[in-house]
């Protein structure tokens, strides 16, 4: 199942122009606040109407301006989990929950298995008054999958959190973006959340899509950085748990070999997905010697961008993997770094935080 | 109680509550149209609306008992209708009392439960709607279980508003024991005659004992909806 969305809409001093597919698994569309990303999730929901364009899921057309259909949201069967968790407050969790199942075709998940998967057993008698803001949107999530859907949508489901309970919610977005089929089109302008979670990203700007595509390539792209925030502007690193050793470190396996990072809780085998922000890694010539920084990876220069500022940005190749770093134009020139030269990425262990670290 | 009431004054507080019993719940579902129709729709003429459904408010009762006795009177155009082809008679009948208590009531219940739909949140609308629900649905299992607790406030005090309502009924259905006599009719009509305070007075505890009873239940009813949906209490 997959998301095909073409859409074109005027509103008084914003034009939106916009068209992507969102394959299984999570796509983000990422961009600033007033980009457009919020009327795209409404439009393909049904709550707004687009002047023109197309918009089909799962082979089923929702919307088709030129064909004269518009289904009403009623009858896309989108599972939509707002910012704020819209829980009904006169049902308790267990009746929020079952909701829509009183008008979803038989099938998709169990209850027992979404009650298990966002650990809210505990919850099911509970009005919405008594849950915190991490629980209301567990359960909001929840409700949206029970619905049995052809995909959700979610609408910075994480914005109205604080940091804490956001670092609480990630891993169960994990398990429910690895525990199903059902495509999940997320909106978000916080880097951390989309790195950790997307598959897919599209990325907006002024009403506009910039880039769209695999999230390792878009993220590592030069030419993106400025767009998606220069200090926000890291790769993610595919790595693989080797071991856990003694002085509590984890030792990873990457494609372009080991990587210490501070105790990772995971298991030997786990696959995770490691972020690294392009101002905190640091390109040498040379393999340095007598360096305190733990990671040292060959690599090479596969493009380099220089700003209009001090700054450049280069992205190497790290065993195949792209590895995107910050640096200034003039280390740039002085170290001759032009495509297809070989070079030295080191990072710095403790660089790399736990939130920036998730499972594959 | 029978014998602390003499017939005539059990006779006029039975009818009483009958009348404000079918006042309330006739136009309950009227006054819910309405109160949504005024909190939920733009529509032209809606200022019209709201200010007919205002009227018996601020209109002297006796005139409103008037409009109505030549709307629905037996000449009356309404009246002449329905007596021809319904053989329905609302003047000077315990119907017509019913008409004129509900009409006087009404602005009180529309207020109430307008009230409620306004404070609804839209966005909840829109999330079951997204779950699947269509609109009539949504209505019955998220709007209106949100507004109970002003739709039970709106009845209550519509119910008492019909109890105590004098001058619109004796204007248009008049004032005969055990047809349209009610408790405020009662009440005047004993006053009238030398020596009926006391009767009068044994009528007026029943009036008083009738709405305190009346705005408690609403208060204890509004309460217990009210920590269910979580909102207060």
């Amino acid at each position: 199942m997959s998301l095909s969305v073409e859409l074109e809409h005027a509103f008084p001093g914003f034009a939106l122009d916009v068209a992507f597919d969102a394959p299984p698994g999570v796509t983000a569309l990422f961009g600033r606040s007033g980009s457009g990303k919020t009327t795209v999730v409404n439009a393909v929901a049904g709550l707004l109407m687009p002047d023109r364009g197309r918009i089909s899921a799962g082979g089923a057309v929702l919307f088709d301006r030129a064909g004269g259909v518009a289904l009403p949201p009623h009858r896309r069967r989108l599972g939509y989990v707002f910012q704020d968790a819209r829980l009904f407050p006169h049902l308790t969790v267990r009746q929020n929950l079952t909701y829509g199942r009183w008008f979803a075709p038989k099938g998709g998940v169990s209850l027992e298995a979404v009650v298990e998967m966002l650990g809210i057993g505990a919850l099911l008698e509970r009005h919405p008054v008594a849950l915190s803001g991490g629980e209301k949107q567990r359960v909001a999530i929840g409700r949206a999958l029970l619905s049995n859907p052809r995909l959700l949508l979610m609408d910075e489901p994480l914005a109205a959190l604080d940091e804490a309970r956001k670092a609480e919610i990630l891993p169960w977005l994990e398990r429910l973006r690895d525990g199903t089929d059902i495509p999940i089109l997320y909106v978000s302008h916080a880097m951390a959340e989309v790195a950790r979670l997307a598959t897919t990203l599209v990325v907006m700007e002024a009403g506009r899509i910039r880039a769209a595509g695999p999230v390792a390539e878009v993220l590592a792209d030069p030419a993106l950085a400025p767009v998606l925030g220069l200090r926000e502007a890291g790769s993610i690193l595919p790595a693989r748990v080797a071991a856990q050793e003694e002085d509590r470190l984890t030792r990873l396996e990457t494609a372009a070999g080991p990587v210490w990072l501070p105790r990772v809780e995971a298991a030997v085998g786990t696959a995770l997905r490691v972020r690294i922000a392009a101002q905190d890694v640091i390109i040498a010539r040379a393999r340095p010697e007598g360096i305190s920084a733990l990671n040292v990876l060959p690599a090479v220069v596969a493009a380099v961008r220089m700003g209009d500022g001090p700054g450049a940005l280069v992205r190497l190749s790290v065993g195949g993997d792209a590895l995107l770093v910050r640096i200034t134009r003039r280390s740039a020139m002085a170290l001759e770094l032009r495509e297809g030269a070989a070079v030295f990425a080191i990072v710095k262990s403790v660089s790399v935080a736990q939130a920036d670290i998730g499972v594959m | 109680m029978t014998d602390w009431l003499s017939p005539t004054e059990w006779q006029a507080v039975a009818l009483s509550l009958r009348v404000a019993f079918w006042a309330t719940v006739i136009s309950l579902p009227l006054g819910i149209w309405v109160a949504w129709l005024l909190a939920r729709r733009e529509f032209p003429g809606k200022q019209v609306l709201n200010g007919l459904v205002h009227l018996p408010l601020i209109l002297p009762p006796v005139v409103t008992g008037y409009l109505l006795l030549i709307t629905f009177g037996r000449r009356g155009y309404v009246g002449q209708f329905l007596d021809q082809w319904f053989g329905i008679v609302l003047a000077f009948r315990w119907t017509g009392a019913v008409l004129a208590a509900a009409v006087m009531a009404f602005p009180l219940m529309v207020r109430a439960i307008r009230l409620a739909f306004e404070a609804v949140d839209p966005k909840l609308e829109q999330a079951a709607g997204t779950l699947g629900a269509s609109p009539a649905w949504v209505f019955l299992t998220v709007t209106l279980p949100l507004i109970l607790p002003g739709v039970l406030a709106g009845a209550v005090l519509a119910f008492a508003k019909a109890m105590g309502e004098f001058g619109a009924t004796i204007t248009f259905v008049s004032n005969i024991p055990g047809e349209t006599q009610t408790l405020p009719s009662a009440i005047y009509a004993f006053l009238q005659v030398p020596g009926g305070d006391a009767q009068a007075f044994r009528l007026v505890i029943v009036s008083i004992a009738v709405a305190m009873g009346a705005l408690i239940a609403s208060e204890w009813i509004g309460r217990r909806v009210a920590r269910r949906i979580g909102g207060l209490g």
